[in-house]
């Protein structure tokens, strides 16, 4: 199996390598030709209005916004979070985003959080990181911090993490990207 | 428990920006301009090293009601420059909420003995470096990402190739050490042996490396990034082109696509003058910035 990530900027290599660990082979996205053949696509964490202008400058918005909106796999991490949810990007996943919902540099933390699912807490790192304020009713819930913000969630193909589950060790997220949401999909882009 | 400052998130923060170009603007509207272009982050200084050179005196930290205007005005993460060693100014940086500061050579030195004890700060710092040895003292000291010192303001990317291609050269012979002579590369380095081992180990910095100092064209970022950079700041050489919002969009479309000659070749086309460069031998053993704070 392949899993493509998107590779116009942003912690690239940090993905590629929990998805080998993930015993999957990875493909970097930079261009719209480069989407054939994988299965799933990782949107890394950067910065977001890079990635944005990137994204419509190598024309690959277009492709990979219908890929996403036609249940195409697809796992989010921070700036991920933020393309996925923005209107003006891939307006896919239900809900609203509060970019750098904790602050700046300097309010960036890490903290061990209880997700759904997952026995043991995730070591969560939030670098200017956002949250959800709200979700639509598709949405499932995965992990909240103080005053409901959300910051870990899954819509049928979408999954988002406010945080960096590509600055640990731990595979738990990518896992479960690559053996319950891939494999919903019978949807090999092309 | 909630934790900020830590190193992850110091050096995770650096991660972030991999690929990415930051660009160096001195008001609001440059900011804008560089935020348009698809910058990752801007340096907020009074003014670009080719003017502080030209102005001579003393450099120092920029006004904070400048640096705090960017704030306000763009989305993407603002640094600032303090000067080697002044750590009131690192901390009033700090203390006004910049993302990242970068204790910089550009600015006239404050201490010509020791830089700032970075490991003490919420905030991240990034620091210039010539060679390996640099690199691993400013790391020891706490700087959470390193750009090679180059020769600022010179749009002349010679020395900026040399420190790299010096940084990437002792990466290889410290992997290929024996651990006798581990001990002995870390003497002649002058960095601490775990650090060296960490090097040694894992075949690179423990640290992000952009590439600073010279960068002018969108190929000098090509260039750059194809001897290893992980991303670029350009000073001087976006606002002192001749259109610069051309200029920076191709920078960062280039940094994006270090390898796409044939993109780099349209990007190129017809960008107008870029800015005016020096010849590193005309200047004199003072007025190279890279020899400061070493």
């Amino acid at each position: 199996m392949v899993i493509g990530v998107l590779a116009l900027q942003g912690a690239v290599s940090e993905h590629v390598a929990l998805l080998k660990r993930c015993n999957v082979q990875t493909k970097l996205i930079k261009e719209p030709a480069d989407l054939q053949g994988i299965k799933g696509i990782v949107l890394p964490g950067g910065e977001s209005t890079t990635m944005h202008k990137l994204l419509v400058r190598e024309r690959l918005l277009a492709p990979l916004k219908n890929l996403v909106q036609h249940n195409f796999p697809v796992f989010g991490t921070c700036a991920g979070l933020v393309l996925l949810t923005q209107p003006e990007t891939f307006n896919s996943f239900d809900g609203e985003v509060i970019r750098n919902g904790f602050g700046r540099q300097r309010e960036s933390f890490e903290s061990a959080i209880e997700v759904a699912g997952f026995t043991d807490p995730f070591p969560g790192v939030f670098i200017r990181a956002p949250y959800l304020k709200k979700v639509g009713t598709d949405v499932k819930v995965l992990a909240t911090l103080a005053a409901n913000r959300i910051v870990a969630a899954r819509q049928k193909n979408i999954l988002v993490t406010a945080f960096h589950p590509e600055l640990t060790l731990d595979t738990r997220f990518h896992e479960l990207f690559v053996n319950q949401v891939v494999p919903m999909s019978k949807f090999v882009a092309n | 428990m909630v934790k900020t400052g830590t190193t992850l998130v110091k050096r995770g923060m650096a991660q972030m920006q991999k690929g990415g170009v930051i660009m160096d603007v001195v008001n609001v509207e440059q900011a804008r301009i560089a935020e348009e272009a698809g910058a990752v982050a801007v340096m907020a200084l009074e003014r670009v090293p080719s003017d502080i050179r030209a102005a001579g005196g003393v450099a120092r930290m920029s006004d904070p009601a400048m640096v705090e205007a960017i704030m306000k005005a763009v989305t993407v993460p603002v640094m600032a420059k303090a000067r080697i060693g002044h750590l009131a100014e690192a901390r009033i940086l700090e203390a006004i909420g910049v993302d990242y500061i970068d204790e910089s050579e550009v600015l006239t030195p404050a201490d010509d003995t020791y830089h700032i004890n970075k490991n003490e700060f919420q905030v991240p710092f990034v620091c210039g470096c010539r060679d390996l040895g640099e690199a691993l003292r400013r790391i020891d000291e706490g700087a959470a990402m390193l750009r090679t010192k180059g020769e600022p303001g010179t749009g002349n990317i010679v020395e900026a190739v040399r420190h790299m291609e010096k940084v990437n050269e002792q990466i290889t012979q410290v992997q290929a050490a024996t651990h006798n002579q581990l001990v002995m590369l870390a003497r002649n380095l002058q960095a601490p042996y775990e650090l060296v081992k960490e090097v040694h180990d894992n075949g690179k910095l423990p640290v992000i490396n952009f590439a600073a100092g010279g960068v002018a064209t969108p190929a000098d970022a090509a260039l750059m990034m194809n001897l290893g950079a992980e991303g670029i700041f350009v000073g001087s050489g976006i606002f002192h082109s001749e259109n610069p919002a051309k200029f920076a969009k191709a920078i960062v479309t280039a940094t994006a696509h270090p390898t796409d000659y044939a993109l780099i070749a349209e990007l190129s086309k017809n960008l107008g003058s870029p800015m005016r460069g020096i010849e590193i031998s005309t200047l004199s053993a003072e007025q190279k910035m890279a020899n400061r704070g070493i």
